[in-house]
């Protein structure tokens, strides 16, 4: 019996694990990794994982407009690039000050 | 279509896991494009055109380019991608969000559409985006403005 429903067709609850897994894997790039790049690398991957779950309810539930679904995908996507932007100038601007990006070195506020 | 998905989605998750794996910063900001594409085949295989072609623009091409260019300035930091002290508690937190994503995924009763695919998805986008989400619009652009702005401020030397 489960060989022909993975074969059969995509469902919803298929697409939600495949975003799961991908939202975990930005999360764990985004915690433990030492270059600031690194981190705003896996903050993209976790945007991403977001979008392909709301692209999948769009698809896959019942609404009176389910396409609204994917206008809210292209305002988190707008959203990000504008994030991308100042995270990379403020990753550049540290580095000018203080010669490296390593977070674990930035511990400047640290109590 | 069925083996497209899992094809698209098996090269997503795997470039993505070949981020945390690689030991070159600048490989694994090309691997991060490859999983922003494997992104955009998922979005085409879940007819969801428009928003494919966006990724591909806006993720796979602006963002990208950001990435490069933000590991090619700043030479002099490490770009052995090693990880940081936090590396246990991120892979418990990881297993904790993939076991509760799956578990809410395949417990709750989701209310099912019997529809098919979407025939053509980017005149409904725009007419949506003028009518009803006509504010939201407006702010979002206002924010790109602020946000490129600032981004110019930050990196100004004076």
């Amino acid at each position: 019996m489960a060989e022909p429903v993975l074969l059969a067709r995509v469902t919803l609850e298929q697409v939600l694990i495949v975003g799961g897994v991908l939202f975990a894997i930005g999360l764990y790039v985004a915690l433990a990794k030492k270059n600031g790049v690194a981190v705003l690398m896996g903050i993209e991957l976790m945007l991403n994982a977001v979008n392909l779950t709301l692209i999948a309810f769009s698809r896959f539930v019942e609404s009176s407009r389910p396409l609204d679904g994917h206008v809210f995908v292209v305002f988190v996507i707008t959203v990000a690039a504008a994030e991308a932007a100042v995270a990379l100038a403020l990753v550049v601007a540290v580095y000018r000050h203080r010669g490296s990006i390593d977070v674990d070195r930035l511990n400047l506020l640290r109590w | 279509m069925v083996i497209g998905f899992w094809a698209l989605a098996g090269l997503t998750v795997g470039a993505a896991a070949m981020i945390i794996v690689v030991r070159n910063l600048l490989h694994a900001v090309l691997f991060l494009i490859l999983s922003f594409v494997g992104i955009a085949g998922v979005y085409i295989t879940l007819s969801a055109d428009f928003v494919a072609v966006v990724q591909v623009l806006v993720y796979a091409g602006a963002i990208a380019v950001l990435m490069i260019f933000a590991v090619m300035l700043t030479p002099l930091s490490a770009r052995d991608n090693a990880e940081n002290v936090l590396q246990l508690p991120a892979l418990v937190l990881s297993g904790l969000v993939i076991t509760g994503v799956t578990f809410v995924a395949l417990e709750t009763d989701w209310r099912l559409a019997g529809r098919g695919e979407f025939d053509s998805t980017a005149e409904a986008i725009g007419e949506a985006l003028v009518s009803p989400f006509v504010l939201p619009f407006e702010i979002a652009s206002v924010l790109l403005v602020a946000a490129m702005i600032g981004a110019i401020v930050l990196v100004r030397e004076d």
